[in-house]
């Protein structure tokens, strides 16, 4: 038997939302490089997704509902040998909201009723779960009834979920099995809305911070949210860094737009914890000191469209370019056009698009008010309202070149030394402190 | 018999305000800030510290000697925001057991960069120290104690000086020791004092320090380290920051103390005595020649330039600084030509320095940046201001025949 320490034999079952390349933001990202790192170090990981996505969409990753108790090895990556792959039907879609998620109910069922001539009458004959109730609450209650039926003919040692639509279903797998519960908190609900917090999420999230064993936060600012906002104990609450994978040898074609003109990137979900309307101010403070620069929004969200209207109004917007929302290789090529990337996150728990961005030799700017500027001393900080300060900076990399080439050759090399690999020895270290003493 | 030859540092940079590209008033220093550390300083460390100097040099009846190397930049912040201390100084002077050295006036790296500057500022300083305590340096310490051949030749062609001091560094030394005095290569006449850095050390930087196995460190042991030379040398250069002495060891550690017995448990042993560099150039023939073709400094363990100029921002900084020399000094106008000088502090560069940054070590201790990317982008950014407001004065001089040194637009911003 192989030590349980350094990962060893520990068995998980963790519950998902998103994962490569099915992804809206860094928490599919963090959930594929933890899994990936975990099962480097040997360990088993089954991997619980709540996905409503037809089969042509899974390329290399075969997903398979609980339904038909089978398993799908994702075999496509060597690193992933150790992870099985589960996927609940259903509409859960991180970063959502219960409007958005009745509308993309709506926008499927169109869909469907297109495709299929109409054969489909109701959602609960669509997503086939036998007790849908129609509204995102309830669905997350079902996807833990299911996981909580997947739990029951799989064996494992500790439960692991990420973000709050998953803690219901770690809540119920673990009392299920007994087995003790991990929950792992990439974003709260006061990253994601500020003071107007969603009260029935909150309430899910208290739960599950009270109810897990050992509450992960993905770092020391998220950490103290969960400590003083849910009054959760700090002996409790660790820290876990993200890291970030190194993409070498990613194959490009070199036939991008070559020219003389500066790209400063923002790169995230356009929503309000992300500080679009900040970059784009302090955009329009740049342009009246330099003119041969753009800037890149590439993302969307909820606030797209008033963050078209804002370039507008400021006058700057044939300067502003929007991509919508990016993945894969379209992320590469983004990076490699750039010249400096921005994050003026109002609030961000941790923000692995920077380390990602270092990696591609793209200098950052990063919001004080973020978990990676805890974990990053190459970049430029600034506050994410010091708009004159953003721009300050902005001006100063895209004018002097031995600026950028510093924050990039040290940030690069920074970057390397935060590996995912650490991150599952910690959770490893985790699993197994709770193990002896459960 | 070993001779004591004690040299302080003391220099306070002044220290740039927070400018953005978006800045154009031609106002550059932070006053409160300089003013506050330079008093908070004058407290805990240059009163006090000169204070027990004098004592000493009162109780000792002339036995105890120390030297000082007071740079020009200080001097002004001195006299402008902690006068108390200028006059302890003259008090310390007119002992006749002190002794002042010459530098470059503003602390500068143009040594590296520019002969004609650094001979102007070593002028500069060194009237400057006449003019204080009527005394003409004869020993020259440049920057940092950087230091090769071709300074050591240059300073000997100055013809005011009699020695020059730097780092007794092990790779210039190889097997010998640094308690001698030396001869630089290729000079006739002037001598060299080198650094002992182990007992200098000793007190600068380990005083303090519980891991090491000396701690704690009394007078009486280090008074034996001392006396432990004799046969092995002439003298023992004990040279450090001044501030070393209740700022970077805190009073509470005990170094005052310290240093006020020191010199009694020094003189205690009968073939010791107490030195200034003067007395001690007076006093010994050189003893052999230290050639130093590559440039050393004090700075961290590497003793070499990568402290200021390792990094492209740092070369990038300071070249595109001295490159402004001539249309600075063609503007004629004394305020540019100041403000450009004190730019040229060392301390500017220190601040842009990445090594061992991630680290979190003393040189974060001593930058008012929070990262050295920071710094670089604050003194670019000055920087550009000043060789706009200098190329405005060129040109306003040559096309509208204003006399040369006429209030420039943004000299009426200056306070």
């Amino acid at each position: 038997m192989r030590p349980r320490y350094e990962g060893g034999n520990i068995r998980v079952f963790m519950l998902g939302w998103e994962f490569p390349p099915f992804i809206s933001g860094g928490l599919g990202t963090a959930c594929h490089g933890l899994t990936r790192a975990m099962s480097q170090l040997g360990m088993e990981v089954k991997f619980v997704l709540p996905r409503m996505v037809e089969s042509e969409y899974a390329t290399h990753v075969k997903l398979l509902t609980p339904g038909s108790r089978a398993t799908g090895k994702y075999d496509k990556f060597r690193e992933l040998k150790n992870v099985t792959f589960h996927a609940i039907r259903s509409a859960l879609q991180p970063y959502s909201s219960a409007d958005t998620y009745a509308h993309r109910v709506e926008e499927y069922l169109r869909e469907k009723r297109e495709v299929r001539g109409g054969s489909v009458s109701s959602a609960s004959q669509l997503l086939g779960g036998a007790d849908y109730g129609g509204d995102m609450y309830s669905e997350v209650h079902r996807y833990a009834a299911m996981a909580a039926e997947l739990a029951e003919v799989e064996k494992f040692d500790v439960v692991h979920a990420h973000d709050w639509m998953t803690y219901p279903a770690g809540i119920a797998v673990a009392a299920v099995s007994g087995k003790p519960l991990v929950v792992h908190v990439h974003s709260t609900e006061f990253d994601r809305s500020g003071e107007h917090v969603n009260q029935v999420i909150y309430d899910i999230e208290r739960e599950g911070m009270e109810r897990a064993n050992k509450v992960i936060a993905v770092s020391h600012l998220t950490r103290s949210i969960v400590v003083s906002r849910y009054g959760i104990c700090g002996d409790k609450v660790e820290v876990v860094y993200n890291g970030v994978d190194r993409k070498a040898g990613w194959p490009l074609d070199d036939g991008g737009i070559g020219s003389d003109e500066k790209i400063v990137l923002f790169l995230g979900r356009i929503t309000m914890q992300k500080g679009p309307e900040y970059f784009l101010q302090a955009a329009k403070k740049v342009l009246g000191i330099m003119d041969n620069v753009k800037f890149v929004m590439a993302g969307s969200g909820d606030m797209m469209h008033q963050a078209v209207e804002m370039a507008a109004e400021l006058g700057i917007g044939q300067k502003v370019l929007f991509t919508g929302f990016l993945r894969g290789e379209d992320v590469q090529k983004i990076y490699k056009m750039a010249d400096l990337y921005v994050m003026p996150s109002v609030s961000e728990p941790f923000g692995i698009a920077p380390l990602e961005a270092l990696d591609n030799d793209v200098p950052v700017i990063i919001s004080k008010q973020s978990g990676v500027s805890e974990v990053l001393t190459h970049a430029l900080k600034v506050d994410f309202w010091d708009v004159d300060e953003i721009a300050n900076k902005i001006v100063a990399v895209l004018k002097y070149p031995p600026l950028q080439l510093t924050l990039r050759n040290h940030g690069n090399f920074e970057v390397r030394r935060l590996r995912w690999r650490d991150g599952a020895l910690k959770c490893a270290k985790i699993y197994e402190e709770l193990l002896v003493t459960v | 018999m070993p001779s004591v030859c004690f040299y302080f540092q003391v220099h306070q940079p002044m220290r740039l305000r927070h400018y953005t590209v978006f800045d154009g008033a031609a106002h550059y220093f932070d006053d409160y800030k300089n003013s506050t550390i330079c008093k908070k300083v004058a407290h805990k460390c240059y009163l006090p510290a000169n204070r027990l100097i004098l004592d000493a040099i009162r109780r000792f009846e002339g036995r105890f000697k120390v030297a000082y190397s007071i740079t020009g930049v200080l001097l002004e912040q001195l006299d402008r925001y902690s006068p108390e201390v200028m006059s302890t100084f003259d008090a310390l002077a007119e002992t006749g057991c002190v002794e002042f050295l010459a530098e470059t006036y503003y602390h500068s790296l143009s040594f590296l960069y520019s002969r004609n500057e650094f001979i102007e500022q070593v002028e500069k300083h060194a009237e400057r120290i006449a003019s204080l305590f009527g005394q003409e340096p004869r020993v020259f310490r440049n920057t940092e104690l950087i230091y090769n051949n071709d300074l050591a030749a240059l300073i000997e062609s100055m013809g005011r000086f009699d020695a020059i001091i730097t780092e007794g560094a092990d790779h210039i030394l190889g097997y010998r020791s640094p308690d001698f005095v030396y001869r630089p290569s290729g000079c006739d006449r002037l001598k060299l004092l080198l650094k002992n850095y182990s007992l200098s050390d000793d007190i600068a930087f380990r005083f303090s320090n519980r891991d090491w196995r000396e701690w704690p460190l009394t007078s009486e042991k280090f008074a034996q380290w001392i006396s432990d030379v004799n046969g092995n040398g002439n003298v023992v250069n004990l040279f450090m920051d001044y501030e070393t002495f209740g700022e970077h060891q805190w009073k509470d550690t005990g170094i005052f103390k310290f240093m006020q017995q020191l010199p009694e448990e020094i003189l205690a042993h009968p073939d010791n005595n107490f030195k200034t560099p003067s007395e001690v150039v007076d006093s010994y023939e050189a003893t052999g020649t230290v050639d130093v073709p590559h440039i050393i400094s004090w700075a961290d363990t590497e003793r070499d330039l990568s402290a200021w100029l390792g990094n492209a921002m740092q070369s990038n900084a300071i070249h595109e600084l001295y490159r402004l020399e001539k249309n600075i000094k063609k503007t004629g106008d004394t305020r540019i030509i100041a403000d450009w000088r004190k730019l040229q502090a060392s301390d500017h560069f220190y601040y842009m320095c990445t090594k061992y940054f991630a680290d979190g070590d003393v040189h974060k201790y001593f930058n008012p940046y929070d990262s050295p990317y920071d710094s670089y982008i604050n003194f670019m950014n000055v920087l550009d201001n000043l060789e706009s407001r200098c190329a405005k004065h060129i040109d306003g001089g040559a096309f509208c025949g204003l006399p040369q040194n006429a209030d420039a637009p943004e000299m009426q911003v200056a306070t």
